[in-house]
């Protein structure tokens, strides 16, 4: 409704109302307003009638015009009408006469029929009496497809009469001919040099002939074996000679295409033909065929499989993967390609051939790999021995760069493998689509045949050097140092590398393969074991060295005659050199944060306060004579209150663990040694010089140099019991003798 | 305590002398000889370990003639011992002597005794350092003393032992005898000795060397012993902190080795019936009880070998029950340990010593044994 409203006020609209419009006007308008509008209203009518009769009046002429058109139309169509009265009455008559003619003409057509007939019969009678020359003829001609298909013509006939006397003869005449021409397709059939084709064509004819299939059949089989023998034979040859991509593309275009054209006519003639002729029987005869043609077909593959496999393995020595990636993937897409039997896939076994061909790609590049980083020990090894190394300043360099070097060696080499290997995968090849032989390949093959399996050899490989009951002097301390280095850095940077990297080169679902793979951790914690095992190797190999020479130097000296000391004894500077030594050695490569660095800016401080305590554990000692105080008690005392320390607690990865671990050894040496002596006063004189000396040596190069004092006091404790005579020295008199010395 | 059914022993002195009480077959006892400079605080202990209430009885006896460095028992008379002592003489000068002592069949308790020499030996001719003095295996006449670099084989019936042969180490650099032992089996006619890295046993009757195992360690070789149940097999130990097992047919290489000491191995001792368990003593103050099961003469798994699945189902029973190579047992000691020894009555008891005078004798853990005697 409200839609209509504004409709019914407007004046052109159809639904205008003219009472609500004046009712509008006179409401919403002044007088003067509507006066005007009234005049406009006025005009526009007078206007609209003056247009209306112009109208009226032009319609009015052509309405006119058009009334006589229709009158005269009437006219012309009474004319028409009687003209098709009359062509209906000539028509009739045309009817009548033409069935007249064709009664007249009927006999002699009936007897010119009867004449054709008879005279098709004469023609077949003459063909067949000149069959035999005929077939004879094309014999001559080695027209056997023209021959048979004479014969074929002719045969109902001869079969239906061929009783009669008079056509006996042409029957076998015609019978030993065609013995001739089965004889002379067989001849054709077996001989090993015809092409597919033409054997094709023979047994085509023979089977129109009618010869029994089944022999056919058979026949037909071993002569094509035959010829894919030869063919195979002559890929064997090849073999040796052509690279294994010629020697693919040999085998798709001779033995492939062969097989394919072999299989396709053997289904051609045998499977899919019989069906028309006879169903009962055909159904028989085509299981009967279809399992002799599967296992043709499966005997062969199975041959050529084996010379593919033959040429691979042949190849893998010196092996190039992109061509062998190629060659295989010509192989697989060419298997692929062909559907050569119904039950049998030979996919998988394609499939096979290359796994087994990656599978053993990837253990060349393991030995490899194994290989080369066993030449990188070597050289290594022999770096370190060169002795330029030992002494001099740029051995600094050397050792770290060494270090990098042998990381970087081993990560690039592994990482070469795995750019090689990834042709494998690469999205082109058609076989590495396949979840099949992805999954193995990728898991199987190279995360765990050859990566996992190189870094296991790695660790092994390194604590073989070391092994176990065997200590090999030949192998230098600083190549164990190194390699115990190198297990760790190999550990905390390049293990996971080389993991994501070859997860993800060879897109390795870990959630989905789990189970299957090698877990990261292990491998880290088998590396961090043997870096463990080689560094508490070369602690102990380092602490030994020194504890050889500190036992010689006690065991060689006669302590009850000695004279007072003078000097410290060169063993001892000897001692400090060495661990300086290793120190430095060390250094190069643990390099601890500020530790050393802290020590040294307050050592004065330091080295004071620890002789001040010294002096007092000193005093103790000088104080007391044998009669007055049973030394075990003083010592036990002192036991008792010092807390037990670890003297032998494991080494960690710095250079403050480790030189503390050969310290200990070396001091912990050098009490035994003392306690299997006796001492004169003058002899444990010089233990205190010694241990004095050592101290202020040796402090610097341990994480707790209270470590160092409890030693050192043991030392001079377990001299003292063993000395006849225990009166130490004045310790000014010991700082004294130790700095010059 | 690493072992719970440990008792503790405490002397007064420091020490590193311990001997069992070979001939004794009934009880367990293991004598102490202490090492102090002073001569006449030097005591004997004889130590009886009384298992079922698990006491030590002791009885003590003094040593007034210097201090003991190594003691040895003889395995056919229960009351004799031989030790190696340090003679103080002078102010200033300090010789080796060795002996051979009797204690007494009785005690008295209000008393303590000096022991009684038995044998006294002239050793000035053959060096001053006296190593040790070993007993016979079988002849109550026989004794031999390891000297400098010398082996002297003395007849001990008498008073004053006579020498009978002494065979002598000859080498550069003036090479000496560390030890030295009988070897328990060919008709013990053969002397084992140790010195520097080789081993040398010496035939007694020609004096010939017999056999010999050079660079058996990569240090010092300390201690020896002999596998009374299997005759070519013998542990020896040393400054590398190796253990190791040798079938001295094969020198080439130990039939087991195994590094687990921190610091020289001080002291080897098979057990003297289930020859796996392995004792080893350590200047890192620990005594480590140890499996050689490969090589003991209770592996027989070579007999189990069989086809037959009933058999093959034991075998696994028993290769489950079967101890692996390794350490079974650490004993916890304040000060380096130079002498651990088995109990020659009780197969499970053990006694250590360490040098701030301290004996630990101790049991092979219960599981163990069960594992061993199944």
């Amino acid at each position: 409704m409200a839609e209509k409203n504004p409709n019914q006020l407007d004046i052109n609209g159809p639904n205008f109302n003219p009472n609500m419009y004046l009712d509008k006007i006179f409401k919403e308008c002044t007088l003067r307003q509507i006066m005007d509008h009234e005049n406009e209203i006025v005009k526009d009518t007078q206007t609209l009638h003056s247009d209306m009769q112009t109208l009226v009046y032009e319609n009015y002429n052509k309405f006119i015009s058009a009334t006589d058109t229709i009158r005269k139309m009437k006219n012309d169509f009474k004319k028409m009408e009687d003209e098709m009265d009359l062509l209906a009455s000539n028509m009739e008559s045309i009817t009548s006469f033409s069935d007249k003619i064709n009664s007249n003409l009927q006999e002699s057509r009936d007897k010119i029929s009867h004449l054709s007939g008879v005279h098709n019969l004469l023609q077949r009678l003459q063909f067949l009496f000149k069959l035999p020359a005929t077939l004879k003829g094309r014999m001559e001609e080695k027209n056997y497809i023209q021959a048979t298909q004479d014969y074929l013509h002719a045969q109902r006939v001869l079969q239906q009469y061929g009783d009669l006397p008079a056509f006996q003869g042409i029957k076998s005449d015609c019978v030993s001919i065609l013995e001739e021409l089965k004889d002379e397709l067989r001849k054709q059939f077996s001989n090993p040099s015809a092409s597919t084709r033409e054997l094709m064509e023979s047994v085509d004819l023979l089977l129109q002939l009618e010869e029994p299939a089944k022999e056919l059949c058979l026949e037909f089989l071993s002569s094509a074996e035959k010829r894919l023998s030869e063919q195979l034979v002559i890929l064997k040859d090849q073999s040796e000679q052509r690279d294994i991509v010629e020697f693919v593309d040999l085998g798709c275009s001779g033995f492939l295409s062969d097989l394919c054209l072999i299989i396709a006519s053997f289904n051609d003639m045998f499977i899919s033909r019989i069906n028309t002729d006879n169903i009962e029987n055909s159904e028989i005869f085509e299981n009967f065929a279809a399992v002799e043609l599967e296992n043709f077909v499966k005997d062969n593959m199975q041959k050529y499989f084996d010379l593919v496999q033959g040429k691979v393995d042949l190849e893998q020595d010196i092996a190039d993967t992109n061509t062998l990636v190629q060659a295989l993937d010509r192989f697989y897409m060419r298997i692929e390609g062909n559907k050569f039997s119904k039950d049998i896939n030979f996919t998988v076994m394609a499939t096979d051939i290359i796994n087994n061909a990656g599978r053993k790609q990837c253990k060349a590049h393991l030995s490899i790999l194994k290989q080369a980083f066993a030449d990188t020990l070597t050289k290594v090894r022999q770096a370190l021995t060169t002795p330029k190394l030992i002494s001099q300043d740029d051995s600094s360099k050397n050792l770290t760069e060494l270090l990098n070097s042998m990381i970087v060696t081993v990560v690039e080499k592994t990482k070469g493998v795995l750019q090689d290997l990834v042709a494998f995968v690469s999205p082109e090849i058609c076989f590495a689509k396949k979840t099949q032989f992805k999954e193995s390949f990728c898991i199987d093959n190279v995360r765990e045949g050859l990566v996992v399996c190189f870094l296991h050899h790695l660790t092994a490989s390194i604590q073989n050097i070391c092994s176990d009951g065997v200590l090999d002097l030949k192998a230098p301390p600083t190549l164990i140092l190194l390699l115990s280095k190198f297990c760790l850095d190999f550990r905390n940077a390049s293990v996971h590398f080389l993991l994501s990297e070859t997860d993800e080169v060879f897109h390795i679902n870990h959630k989905r393969n789990g189970n299957a793979l090698t877990n990261e951790s292990e491998i880290s914690n088998t590396m961090q074991e043997t870096a463990q095992y080689l560094l508490n190797y070369y602690v102990r190999l380092q602490g030994y060295n020194c504890s050889q020479m500190l036992r010689k130097s006690v065991e060689t000296r006669d302590w009850l005659h000695t004279i007072e000391p003078r000097t410290v004894r060169a063993v001892m500077k000897r001692v400090v050199e060495d661990i300086s030594a290793i120190d430095a050695t060390v250094a190069l490569l643990y390099e601890d944060q500020g530790t050393a660095t802290g020590n040294s800016s307050d050592s004065s401080r330091k080295t004071h306060s620890i002789s001040v305590s010294r002096h007092q554990y000193r005093s103790n000692w000088s104080s007391y004579t044998p009669s007055h105080l049973d030394s075990t008690l003083v010592s036990n005392m002192h036991k008792l209150f010092s807390e037990r320390i670890e003297v032998f607690s494991p080494v960690e990865f710095s250079k403050v663990s480790i030189l503390t671990g050969i310290i200990k050894i070396s001091l912990k040496t050098f009490i035994e040694c003392v306690r299997l002596k006796t001492f004169s006063k003058y002899g444990l004189q010089q233990i205190q010089v010694d241990t004095h000396y050592l101290q202020l040596y040796l402090w610097r190069f341990v994480a707790d140099e209270n470590l160092v004092h409890f030693l050192l006091d043991e030392m001079l404790g377990s001299a003292v019991h063993r000395c006849l005579e225990p009166v130490l020295m004045e310790p000014s008199v010991v700082d004294i003798i130790c700095e010059r010395g | 305590m690493s072992n719970e059914n440990s008792v503790i022993y405490g002397l007064e002195f420091q020490a590193r002398a311990l001997a069992p009480q070979l001939a004794e077959t009934e009880k367990i006892c293991f004598i102490i000889g202490t090492q102090s400079l002073k001569q006449t605080n030097n005591q004997i202990h004889l130590v009886e370990f009384n298992e079922e209430i698990s006491t030590v009885k002791k009885s003590v006896f003094h040593h007034s003639e210097g201090e003991i460095w190594k003691i040895t028992t003889s395995p056919l008379e229960a009351s004799k011992l031989a030790t190696c002592y340090n003679v103080i003489s002078g102010g200033n000068t300090c010789s080796f002597k060795t002996a051979i002592l009797k204690l007494p069949e009785t005690e008295d308790p209000d008393n303590i005794e000096n022991l009684e020499i038995v044998t006294k030996f002239d050793t000035t001719e053959y060096g001053s350092d006296i190593k040790t003095t070993e007993f016979h295996p079988n002849d109550p006449t026989r004794a031999a003393s390891v000297i400098d670099n010398n082996v002297v084989l003395w007849d001990i019936s008498d008073s004053e032992g006579k020498c009978i042969k002494s065979i002598q180490l000859e080498g550069k650099h003036n090479p000496k005898f560390t030890t030295g032992k009988w070897n328990p089996h060919q008709n013990c006619n053969q002397f084992t000795t140790a010195t520097e890295t080789h081993l040398k046993t010496y035939d007694v009757r020609t004096g010939d060397l017999a056999w010999h195992i050079d660079n058996i360690h990569h240090q010092l070789l300390r201690d020896i012993d002999f596998n009374m149940n299997k005759q070519y097999h013998i542990a020896t130990c040393g400054d590398d902190g190796f253990v190791k097992i040798w079938d001295f047919r094969q020198t080439n290489k130990p039939v087991y080795s195994r590094n687990e000491h921190s610091h020289w191995v001080w002291c080897v001792r098979f057990n003297h019936f289930h020859d796996q368990l392995i004792l080893s003593a350590s200047s890192d103050a620990r005594v480590l009880l140890s499996s050689a099961a490969s090589v003991s003469s209770e592996n027989n798994s070579d007999i189990c070998a069989a086809d037959d699945p009933k058999e093959l189902e034991t075998k696994q029973l028993f290769l489950y029950y079967r101890l692996s190579d390794g350490p079974l047992q650490w004993c916890e000691h304040e000060d380096s340990v130079y002498c651990a020894e088995w109990s020659p009555s009780e197969p499970w008891v053990f006694a250590s010593l360490s040098y701030d005078g301290r004996l630990l004798i101790s049991r092979v853990k219960r599981s163990l044994k069960y594992q061993i005697m199944l």
